[in-house]
Formats: structure tokens, sequence, C-alpha cells
């Protein structure tokens, strides 16, 4: 390369960095550092106020082990288990439930944007306080599913939220409730895939079940895995409404007690911010454990045909 | 014929079902709006969708706030902070991703993967370092660390669908720009923008509801009642418990989701074609 052109190669390098410096910026400023810095915290003990006291494992000891002096942090293995029970019950029921309306949908009706419309809808407001503080009300001893339970059916229901066996049902309901957004997903992915198939198989005398098996879930797969795993590592952060529906405290019993939640009050009501650095490098484990163990199965289960 | 008459019955019978499923579904949200014009008193034991008494006090009440802040300032709160972020999404968001998606330069790979990975991250291993960070600043309680991080394309997430849409975008464009000699802000400005309008409808609409719901950074951030948003406000209202805080509250629950339908029923198309073509997370 002659003087000239390594010049000019410079300069190209260099306009295309300052298209980048904003990002590059906040990537080492917003992300990177603190990163680094939390992964220290989360060997220290910090309340905010004094400078952070190097301890070591110990946070970490005491979430998962524990001894005499320093017992083993029940709460913190309860969150967990709250959590997983969460993200393990309401994400495979929100993508069965997205499936199957897309599936009812994909057919040659008239009004289908109107449909997807009303199905959008609690997806829209779902993630708010608003409808949040509303699921407090429905699900309450007194509210109102319990209302039209005993008038219209002579039932004498339990307080759901109050209720440490069915609160956190009533959250995975909540989420399983917006299933709008892999619902579309889902049937754009239906549209995609040619009807030849079907008819072909149709022939063969492949029945609808036989039909869905052999052709709609392969041919979906792939959009079937990128929303699992993107709806997983959502469900895992949930924090607005555990808030929300326990009053910020978790309860009843702390069976709604979510890990994020636990995470904020550890960090921000007890001023533990070593130990809830720690939670939070757990937590990022765990979703990259996960993450990478289902791109290793996507490699048998998912076929990425050659049509596309 | 026999034929025809069996599809016109399983047409309606499907309809039909799709139709009463919605309508379950949407019972809670109709049963909030119908509430929030009932008299305190009367919500929870008329279990009816139409108010026996049809009343406005609710809204006016509400409207009221508790304490000295009205909701007006939590709206005009809520209002500042999301519609400062979506201007930072739209321009920095999409400046990063037209260099990732058309500038040739060393390491580009890497940074993309970088960014891809940044997206996949939980937000908690960054929360406590930022809040110490910004606590330094002198920035908690106001609304700088809500909006701020935005100005730096910190929401990986919007990039990656930039990038994906100026990908597609025909580069023959750029070239004949170039000759013309437009600079690289140039066709930046002049060409890619304007051509990725779709997309970047699509960021303003869910950088605004994200941001009008975010509750957590909200909570984090926020400390006294004059910088409080809605979601705050209605929390307020929450902890103030007694049956007669619910009224209002449900009355200003619904005022705080107009906006979130204003802004889907307007750009509907917009919606549907951003999450089918990205996957967006719901």
């Amino acid at each position: 390369m002659n003087k000239r052109a390594r010049k000019k190669a410079i300069r190209e390098n260099l306009t295309s960095y300052a298209f980048l410096i904003p990002w590059l910026l906040g990537f080492f400023v917003l992300t990177l550092y603190p990163m680094i810095y939390s992964f220290f915290l989360s060997f220290t003990e910090f309340n905010i106020l004094q400078p952070p006291k190097w301890i070591g494992l110990r946070n970490y000891f005491v979430m998962f082990i524990g001894n005499e002096q320093f017992p083993r942090d029940e709460r913190f293995l309860n969150s967990l288990l709250v959590t997983f029970k969460y993200v393990f019950i309401s994400v495979p029921l929100k993508l069965i439930f997205a499936l199957g309306v897309a599936m009812l949908m994909n057919r040659d009706l008239k009004l289908i944007p109107f449909y997807r419309t009303l199905y959008y809808i609690p997806t829209l407001l779902g993630g708010s306080v608003a409808i949040a503080a509303l699921w407090r009300r429905l699900f309450a001893g007194d509210g109102v599913l319990n209302t039209i339970l005993r008038s219209a059916f002579g039932l004498n229901p339990p307080a759901w939220i109050s209720n440490p066996k069915y609160a956190l049902y009533t959250l995975i309901l909540l989420s399983v409730w917006q299933f709008g957004s892999p619902m579309i997903i889902f049937l754009a992915g239906l549209k995609q895939i040619p009807r030849e198939y079907y008819e072909a198989s149709a022939v063969d005398g492949a029945g609808k079940m036989r039909q869905f098996f052999s052709i709609t879930l392969p041919c979906l797969s792939p959009i079937i895995f990128f929303n699992l795993v993107m709806q997983m590592i959502n469900a895992f952060q949930s924090f607005t409404q555990a808030y929300i529906v326990s009053g910020g405290q978790g309860g009843p019993l702390d069976s709604t007690m979510f890990y994020s939640l636990y995470l904020y009050i550890k960090g921000f009501a007890f001023s533990e911010m070593g130990y809830a650095s720690a939670m939070a490098w757990v937590l990022l484990i765990i979703i990259a454990v996960l993450t990478a163990l289902a791109f290793k199965l996507s490699g048998s289960l998912v076929s990425y045909g050659s049509g596309e | 014929m026999k034929k025809h008459t069996r599809n016109l019955i399983n047409s309606i019978i499907t309809n039909a079902f799709i139709i009463l499923l919605g309508v379950c579904m949407l019972y809670p949200v109709v049963w909030l709006i119908a509430a929030s014009f009932k008299e305190s008193n009367t919500i929870f034991s008329d279990p009816g969708l139409w108010p026996k008494a049809f009343t406005l006090q609710n809204y006016v009440k509400g409207w009221q706030g508790i304490g000295i802040v009205g909701f007006g300032t939590f709206f005009k709160n809520s209002f500042i902070i999301s519609g400062l972020c979506v201007i930072a999404n739209v321009i920095f968001c999409s400046l990063t991703a037209y260099a990732f998606a058309r500038l040739k330069f060393a390491g580009r790979n890497f940074w993309f993967a970088v960014m891809m990975v940044t997206m996949m991250l939980p937000t908690h291993v960054t929360t406590i370092p930022r809040y110490i960070m910004f606590r330094k600043f002198g920035w908690i309680d106001t609304f700088l660390p809500l909006v701020i991080p935005k100005f730096f394309a910190t929401d990986a997430f919007f990039i990656f669908l930039l990038v994906q849409f100026i990908r597609s975008l025909p580069k023959e464009l750029d070239e004949s720009a170039l000759i013309d000699g437009c600079g690289k802000f140039g066709i930046y400005t002049q060409i890619v923008m304007p051509l990725t309008k779709p997309a970047l409808i699509t960021t303003v609409i869910f950088t605004f509801l994200w941001t009008w719901d975010d509750f957590f950074n909200q909570l984090l951030y926020l400390n006294s009642p004059s910088k409080y948003t809605v979601p705050m406000g209605l929390r307020l209202f929450l902890d103030s418990s007694g049956i007669s805080s619910w009224g209002p509250m449900f009355a200003m629950s619904v005022l705080s989701l107009l906006p979130c339908f204003i802004l889907f029923f307007s750009l509907q198309k917009y919606f549907v074609q951003g999450i089918a073509t990205t996957g967006i997370k719901g």
C-alpha cells in the first residue's frame, strides 16, 4: 500500500469512528465500566456511604451455602425458585397460547387486522403500573373475579392475591395475557409457509395433527426458538408487576418475591449494594447459561430451511 | 354448494370463537374504564359494566393528585422524559446503526458483536454502579439518569432494528450521492434517514411505550413528588389505600393508558410491521 492510500484508509476509519463516538462512549462509561465495577462490588460489603470492604466470596457463600456465622440466605434461594417457576411456566404457556391463536387466525378472514389489534391491546397496556394495580383489584378476596364467581356460580373462591398458594399464578396469568407480540410474529411466520406443503401432504393422506407436527412446527422452529430466548430473558427481569401486585414486599410469604424485586430490596431498601451486585452477576450467569443451552439445543431441534 | 355452506358455517364459528375469546381477554380493561365512571363506594358492589350512577368525580379527585402535587405535574414529567428519550434514541441509535450498516472500518465486526451482546445483558449488572455514578454527579431526583443514557445509544435493541433495516436499502443511492459530492454525514441525513422512516417510527413507538412504563428506573431515581411520573403517581394512590382512593386511582389509570392507545391506533401499521419484522419483545 502506498502512502497516499494508507492515509486515505486512516481517514476513512476516523470518519467512521466519529459516527460511533456516542455509542462507544456509552458502551465504555455506561456498560463496560459499570459491569467491571459491579463485579468488583460483588466481593465486597458496601452500603454506599462507607467505602466498599473486601470480603472475598462471602456474598456468594451466603447465597448458596452458608454456615453458623453467616447463615444461608433462604430468601434468596426462595426468590430464585419463585422466578424459575414464573419463567418456566409463563413463557411456554404464553408461546403455546400465541401459536394457538395465530393458527386460528391464519386463514382468509376479512377481519384479521381488527382481530390482531384486539389481541395486541393487552400487550400494549400490560407492562404498566395501571394494569398491575387493576390486577390486584381483580384477584383480591373481594375483587371482581370473586364477585362474579360468588354471584353467578355460588362458589366460595379464595383470595387469590393474598394467598401464597395462588399469588404467583395471578402474575403468570398477567404475563400470559400479554401474548400479542409472539402472536403477531407467529402469524407473520405462518404466512411464509408455502401452501403447497399442506396440499401435498394432504394428498399423501396426512391429517391435521400430522401436518402440524411435520410442517408447521419445523417451519416455525427458528421463530419459536427466537421468541423463547427473548421472552425468557425478559421474564427473568420482571419487576413492575410483582412490585405493584405485592405492594413492593414480594408477599404474601415471599411467594411473589421475584429475583429483581429481591435485588432491589437488598440493594436499595437495605443498602446492601455488594450483595445486590453479586445477585446481579448470578442472574447474568443464569441467563448466559440458559441462552447458551438454548442455542445448543436449537442445533438439533431447529431447522433452518434452505428455501430462506 | 354443500361445501360452500360448510365453509360458511366454519368461518362463522371461527369468527365467533375469536371474538368471544377477545371479549374475555379485554374484559378487565373494559371493566377498568367502566369502574372509573362509577361512584367510589359502588365500584366493588356493582359488578355490572354499565355504571348505575355515572360520575366524573373520580377524574376530578384523581387529577388533584395526592398532597400538593396534582396529576397534571406527573403527566408533564412523564411526557418530558419520554419525549427526550424518543428524540435521543431516534438520533443516536440511527447514527450508530448507519455506521454499522454502511461504513467500513477496522474492527466493525468486533464492535457489532459487542453491541449484540449488550442487547442480551440483564440490566441489573449495570444498575448499581450507574446509581453510584449518577449519585456522585448529583443527578439523584432529577430526570438526567433516565434521559442521558439514551444520548449514548444504550438501547442496543433499536440499533439492531435499524441496522437490519438500513442493510436492506439499496446501496446505489449512497454511491450516486457520493459521486454528487455528498459526505458521509450528508448521506446519513439526506438519504438514509428519510428511507429509514418506517423503522424510525417503530423506534419512536417502542421507546415511548417502554419509557412511559419504565417504573423501575423512575422508582430508583425520583424521590420528590414534584418530580414524579405517572406510574409513580399511581403508586402513591395505591399506597394510600382505603376504598375511597380506588375510584380516583382507576380514573388516573385510564388516563395513563390513553397516550399508549392513541399512539397505537394512529400508528398501527408500523406496530405490526415493527413487531413482525424484528420480533420485538413484548
